[in-house]
C-alpha cells in the first residue's frame, strides 16, 4: 500500500456556512464530512450516522432546502451553503408538523431513523411543491401528487429497521394533509 | 481516508490545470467519489471542487435541443418541464436512479463518471483489473450475476451503473469536455464511455484533467419514448437490465428506433443490429420479438447471468410493444 503523505493543517480550507440559522467559520481537516462536523464538532447529533455510505439515509439533512445525505459531503463542500438539522425544525415544546404527526402516528420504534426520516419528509414536501416528479408516476410530465405508493417511492432513501413503515407513511400523509389544507 | 488538500478555483482553466497533476481529482456532488474515497478504493491527492464553475446554465441550443451544464442536479434535469415533456426517456432514467436525498446532490457531469458498483472492485483485499491493473478478475469465477453479457472481456466483466447514460444514449447526446489546454470539444455520448478491452482501469476516453461542462441533447426525436428497468428492488437499487426506447412509426411501419441497454456491459450498449432489423418493419410484436433476438445474439454471459439474456430480451420487446401501442 502506498505511503499517505499528511497535509499540513496549515492547508486546511476555511468553510463559512449557516447552521440552523446560525454563521460558522470552520476550518477543519478537509477528510471532514459534513455529518462528522456536525456531530463530533457542533454537538448536533441528531442527525445519525447509520451506514456512512448514503444508502440508510438516516443522516439526512436539509442543504439549501433540499434534503441530501451529510454522510457523502464533505464540509469544505457546503462553502456558502444553508444547513438545517433535525435540531433547527423544532424543540421539545414546540414541535415540527412532521414531529408532531410521527408522535401521533406512533412511525418509530428505536428511533435512530427518525431524524433522517422527517429531515426527509421535510424535503419531500418542498420537491412536491416544486413539481419534482417521481418513478411512481404513469406520466413523468403529470403534475406530483402524494398517496402512499408515491410516499413509498419518494422516502426510499431512508431505512427503518424497525420496519415502521407502515405507520410512518401514515405520519407523513396525516402531516401533508394538515400541511396542504 | 487518505490526506488530501482541498481547493476551490473559480475559473474552468485553474480547475483543469489543478486536477491534471498526478493525484487531482475532480469533486462536485460527491456521492460516488467520497463513497469510494471512504472504502479507499479511490486515494485522490488533491480534490479540486468545481462547485463554483460557471457549470449551472440549462438552456436551448440554437439547433433547438438543450443544453446541461454539468453541475445541474439529477433532480433538477428530471424536473426540468422541457425534459420531462420532449426528452421523457431521460426524466424516467434519472428518476429511477438513486434515492431522492442522492438525486439533489449528483450533478450531471459526476453521473456520467460515476464508477461500477462491482462488489469486487469496492473490495480493497479482493483482485481487481479495474482497481489494480494485472491483479486478476475476480467476479469471473465469483458471483457474477449482476455483471456483462456484453462486450466483456478477459480482464473485466463490470457494468456500467449509470441510468442517465443509457438514455442519453438512446437520445444521442453529445459531451462537452474542456481540456487542461483551454481546448474544448464535443464527443457523442457512446465515444466517452469504453469497453474494458485489456485496460479496465480507464473507464472513459477522457484524459487527465479533462472536464465535462456540458451535456447537449439534440432537437427532440419524432416517436414515443420509455425507460424501463428491471431490479431487485422497486427502488433504489442499480438495474439487472434496462432499456431506453424511442419508437417512432407511421402506418404501422418502424420509422426510426433508438435502443440503449444498461446493465448489460461496462458502458450503455447500443444494439444496432436490432435497430437496422426494425427500420421499414412492420410495427408488430413478431418485429419487436425478432428485434430483441438480434439485440442479445452475440451475448457471452457467466454461468451466473445467463438469465439476463432472456430478460433482456423480453424488456427490449415487451417496451417496443408498449411504445407501439401509445401511437409509437
Amino acid at each position: 500500500m502506498p505511503q499517505s503523505h499528511p497535509i499540513s493543517s496549515a492547508a486546511w480550507p476555511t468553510t463559512r456556512l449557516t447552521i440552523n440559522g446560525q454563521k460558522h467559520e470552520l476550518t477543519v481537516d478537509p477528510r471532514t464530512t459534513l455529518l462528522d462536523t456536525l456531530r463530533d464538532h457542533l454537538g448536533l447529533t441528531g442527525s445519525k450516522k447509520g451506514c456512512d455510505h448514503g444508502q440508510c439515509g438516516a443522516c439526512t439533512v436539509l442543504v439549501n432546502g433540499a434534503r441530501m445525505n451529510a454522510c457523502l459531503s464533505l464540509v469544505a463542500m457546503r462553502h456558502g451553503d444553508e444547513i438545517v438539522t433535525i435540531e433547527g425544525l423544532g424543540e421539545s415544546e414546540t414541535l415540527h408538523p412532521l414531529q408532531q404527526a410521527f408522535w401521533t402516528h406512533d412511525g418509530l420504534q428505536c428511533g435512530f431513523c427518525t431524524p433522517g426520516q422527517i429531515c426527509s419528509a421535510v424535503g419531500m414536501f418542498r420537491e412536491i411543491e416544486h413539481g419534482v416528479p417521481s418513478a411512481a408516476m404513469a406520466n413523468v410530465a403529470a403534475t406530483p401528487s402524494l398517496d402512499a405508493v408515491e410516499v413509498r417511492e419518494r422516502m426510499s432513501g431512508n431505512i427503518c429497521r424497525c420496519s415502521a413503515y407502515p405507520n410512518i407513511v401514515a405520519a407523513i400523509l396525516d402531516s401533508r394533509q394538515g400541511h396542504a389544507g | 481516508m487518505r490526506p488530501f488538500t482541498f481547493e476551490r478555483p473559480t475559473s474552468i482553466a485553474a480547475a483543469t490545470l489543478a486536477a491534471s497533476q498526478l493525484g487531482g481529482k475532480f469533486i462536485a456532488g460527491g456521492t460516488n467519489l467520497l463513497d469510494l474515497m471512504k472504502v479507499d478504493v479511490e486515494r485522490p491527492t488533491s480534490l479540486v471542487d468545481i462547485s463554483a464553475l460557471p457549470l449551472r446554465d440549462f438552456g436551448a441550443t440554437a439547433e433547438g435541443g438543450l443544453r446541461i451544464g454539468a453541475l445541474v442536479s439529477n433532480t433538477d434535469i428530471a424536473s426540468d418541464n422541457r425534459i420531462r415533456e420532449a426528452y421523457p426517456v431521460l426524466a424516467e432514467a434519472l428518476l429511477n436512479g438513486a434515492s431522492a436525498q442522492l438525486r439533489n446532490q449528483a450533478t450531471a457531469g459526476g453521473n456520467l463518471m460515476q464508477r461500477t458498483r462491482c462488489p469486487y472492485f469496492y473490495d480493497v483485499f479482493m483482485p481487481c483489473n479495474k482497481r489494480q491493473p494485472g491483479s486478476g478478475c475476480s467476479a469471473i469465477g465469483g458471483y457474477s450475476r449482476l455483471h456483462a453479457i456484453l462486450g466483456a472481456s478477459r480482464d473485466c466483466i463490470a457494468v456500467h451503473p449509470s441510468d442517465m447514460a443509457v438514455a442519453l444514449t438512446a437520445l444521442q447526446a453529445e459531451i462537452e469536455v474542456h481540456a487542461p489546454s483551454g481546448v474544448v470539444r464535443t464527443l457523442p455520448i457512446c465515444a466517452l464511455h469504453r469497453l474494458p478491452d485489456e485496460t479496465p482501469d480507464h473507464d472513459t476516453s477522457l484524459a487527465p484533467g479533462e472536464l465535462i461542462s456540458a451535456i447537449i441533447l439534440p432537437p427532440p426525436a419524432r416517436g414515443k419514448q420509455a425507460y424501463r428497468k428491471v431490479r431487485d428492488r422497486a427502488s433504489f437499487a442499480f438495474a439487472v437490465v434496462s432499456v431506453a426506447a424511442i419508437l417512432d412509426c407511421s402506418s404501422r411501419t418502424v420509422r426510426d428506433v433508438r435502443l440503449a441497454l444498461g446493465g448489460v456491459a461496462h458502458k450503455p450498449w447500443q444494439p444496432r443490429a436490432a435497430e437496422r432489423a426494425l427500420v421499414g418493419a412492420p410495427a408488430s410484436g413478431a418485429s419487436f420479438e425478432a428485434a430483441a433476438r438480434a439485440a442479445v445474439a452475440g451475448a457471452e454471459p457467466q454461468p451466473g447471468n445467463q438469465f439476463k439474456i432472456d430478460l433482456a430480451r423480453r424488456l427490449i420487446a415487451r417496451t417496443l410493444t408498449d411504445l407501439a401501442a401509445r401511437g409509437g
